[in-house]
């Protein structure tokens, strides 16, 4: 009896191996190297993106592989490199340290694609790049804050981890702002009240808003690099008894869409919303697809559209298609 | 005469005074008034005004400080402990507080999703299970170092490592958040009392830590084991357990502080709650002028060092030191404050001091 059942065990596993090498030649053989999933909610919304995206229904045998540490994604992707994939996807946890492997890939006629993040390394070792324009997200806000109209501007200014592309493009649009109008004599109505980072963690930028509240300092703008940040210095506004939101005495702004935040907007408690989109699979998919058909690119770094929401324009679609 | 007696009595309260553990944390407490003092006395400004829920509170820099510095202050007593009985830190207290904010937050959602309208389980519940799981990590911990001898650091470093995996998992990766504003009050204000929640856990947890060490041995036995594990077992002790204990002791503290620390706003963020808290935790214990390398402990000092820390970061804030230089100025201030509360320095003082006294008399 025994026997029997290990038998028919064996012939299902056969039956299944061999089902899987049939299938297998026709599928594209794709190794998608990303950051750990629990980063953030953004990379929840992208991890879930691609999962949905490469699947052996759409066409593809994915492999995936998660870390923040970059000796490890490089590990990972000599595993895949070894496994003989079609294509590598890769969002490095860091910039440097990645000219070897993709030499690597290179020789063994893999074609690499990064998303989400862009690497040191020369750009003849990639196919092409699929990016946020960090800069730009920060432009849109600052254009819609200056679009307000208001007497002044006195901004509480919550920067994330310094340094990383999303701070860096962020702050920069600001702080050039700044810089512009309080060149022109006549017109210096932009001050920064504070400037701190808050390295992405909402209880220190409600740290960091609660003691400028305590310092007695005027502010009416508070710019947080992302949504998290945001919620932290509304909870310190509502501590304080200080209205915020649509038709209150402080305008919050925020980064990311989360589907939290954006009720937070539809709700008025909040004023504007930048998105970082996460979806990068549908951009992935139609380099993969021009290449298959041995087609050229036309770009190789390829920038996604992105939007910002303004509390009194939101609609309950919005939320539904761009939030995360 | 009678003057020359006042003059060295005096010495002798300074010296006594700078032998005890308590004068570098008071002295650098002292310190950050002064210097915010001077930059203006608006610092110490406490206003008595409406939060956007319509309740009363209190508000200002010293509340804010006390607030935000409740944590690490509950985190202190627990890390003393650890420090004093084992001789090493717990480096794992940041990764063990998403954990077990998690698993409250996990416990109040249910099977509801993440974002139900009501909690599913009472508060209570829901923290208990997070104190027992967190003490259950405190125990694994505990067993690595205790019973498996393996240096304090590296035996945490399992869970450092793996901890905010852990607390991502539990909730299937998905981002909690509480819509209750009943969950806020532990990190935030209850209606009708007009201070911040968080200090008064704080202050709850202090007078318990207080009524433990004086009408237990905990204290005593904790400090025999650090001292010299072998006599404290010729005496009848059980270090091995004692080291045990204090580890899950320290889980306890975690369980509070992450309670707080996920009801200040009601949601978990698992990459950054708790960042790096378990070093402030730490220097708290270094401030206080307890030896790292374990035994006699002053666990008042080890807390006024955690609200010396906060009060540092309060100052800064207020300064508005640049971001990217926020971190310089901290390690300054910190060097100078360990390097000065360190034992050898200390005892090289207070011998200074000695000989100094007995020089004047000398010539007296």
């Amino acid at each position: 009896m025994k026997k029997r059942i290990m038998g028919l065990a064996l012939g299902v596993i056969t039956a299944a191996a061999f089902g899987m090498t049939v299938n297998a030649d026709e599928l594209i053989k794709v190794g998608i190297i990303n950051n750990d999933p629990s980063e953030s909610g953004y990379r929840t919304a992208n991890v879930k993106d691609l999962e949905e995206t490469f699947t052996e229904e759409n066409g593809y045998d994915a492999q995936f592989a998660y870390s923040l540490d970059n000796a490890e994604q490089i590990a990972s992707a000599q595993k895949f490199i070894q496994d003989g994939v079609d294509y590598l996807l890769l969002s490095a946890a860091d910039v440097a340290g990645w000219d070897t492997v993709l030499q690597d890939a290179q020789a063994e006629g893999i074609q690499v694609i990064l998303f989400d993040r862009t690497i040191d390394a020369d750009e003849s070792l990639y196919a092409a790049s699929v990016v946020s324009d960090m800069a730009k997200e920060g432009e849109m806000a600052i254009d819609w804050l200056e679009g307000q109209g208001l007497d002044a501007y006195n901004v509480i200014h919550i920067q994330g981890v310094m340094g990383s592309a999303a701070q860096v493009g962020r702050s920069g649009a600001l702080d050039a702002k700044v810089d512009e109008e309080n060149k022109e004599e006549y017109d210096e109505n932009w001050h920064i009240v504070a400037q701190q980072t808050a390295e992405w963690n909402a209880e220190k930028a409600q740290q960091i808003v609660q003691s400028v509240i305590d310092s007695g300092d005027e502010f009416n703008v508070i710019y947080a690099e992302n949504d998290d940040m945001a919620k932290g210095a509304v909870a310190a506004l509502d501590a304080a008894g200080i209205s915020h939101g649509v038709d209150g005495d402080v305008i919050v702004m925020g980064f990311d869409t989360n589907k939290w935040a954006l009720e937070e907007l539809k709700a008025g408690n909040w004023n504007y919303d930048g998105q970082c989109n996460p979806f990068q699979s549908e951009y992935l998919v139609d380099i993969i697809e021009k290449l298959e058909a041995g087609e050229e690119l036309e770009e190789k770094t390829i920038i996604m559209d992105e939007k910002g929401f303004d509390a009194t324009t939101i609609t309950d679609e919005d939320i539904e298609n761009y939030g995360i | 005469m009678s003057d020359m007696k006042k003059k060295t009595s005096a010495g002798g309260i300074l010296s006594k005074l700078m032998r005890n553990q308590i004068f570098i944390p008071l002295a650098a407490l002292l310190l950050l008034v002064i210097i915010n003092l001077i930059a203006g006395p608006s610092f110490f400004k406490i206003s008595y005004s409406a939060n956007n829920a319509g309740n009363m509170i209190f508000s200002g820099y010293p509340i804010t400080i006390l607030d935000f510095g409740s944590e690490l202050a509950i985190l202190a007593i627990g890390m003393t402990l650890v420090t004093a009985a084992s001789g090493g830190q717990d480096i794992s207290v940041g990764a063990a507080i998403a954990i077990a904010g998690s698993v409250m937050l996990r416990v109040l959602c249910g099977n509801a999703g993440s974002r139900p309208e009501t909690m599913q389980a009472p508060i209570i519940v829901a923290f208990l299970v997070g104190c027992v799981v967190a003490m259950l990590f405190g125990a694994f911990n505990g067993i690595l170092v205790a019973y498996f001898k393996i240096q304090p650091m590296v035996a945490t470093l399992i869970l450092y490592t793996a901890g905010r995996s852990i607390a991502a998992w539990i909730n299937n990766n998905e981002l909690p958040i509480i819509k209750e504003p009943v969950f806020g009050y532990f990190g935030g204000t209850i209606p009708g009392i007009p201070i911040p929640t968080p200090i008064i856990i704080a202050v709850v947890c202090m007078i318990v830590t207080a009524l433990v060490l004086k009408f237990t041995t905990l204290g005593l036995y904790t400090q025999s084991v650090g001292i010299n594990e072998k006599s404290a077992r010729l005496n009848g002790l059980n270090p091995t357990f004692i080291k045990f204990l204090s580890f899950v002791i320290l889980g306890l503290c975690v369980a509070v502080a992450g309670l707080i620390k996920v009801s200040r706003l009601s949601t978990i963020n698992y990459s950054v709650i708790a960042k790096d808290i378990e070093m402030d935790a730490i220097l708290a214990v270094a401030l206080g002028g307890n030896a790292l390398s374990g035994g006699k402990f002053n666990m008042v000092a080890s807390i006024l060092g955690a609200y010396v820390i906060q009060f540092l970061t309060q100052t800064l804030y207020r300064f508005k030191v640049s971001s990217d230089a926020l971190p310089a100025y901290k390690a300054v201030v910190v060097i100078v404050l360990v390097v000065a509360s360190a034992p050898t320095v200390r005892e090289k003082l207070s011998s200074l001091m000695k000989s100094r006294k007995s020089h004047a008399k000398e010539v007296g």
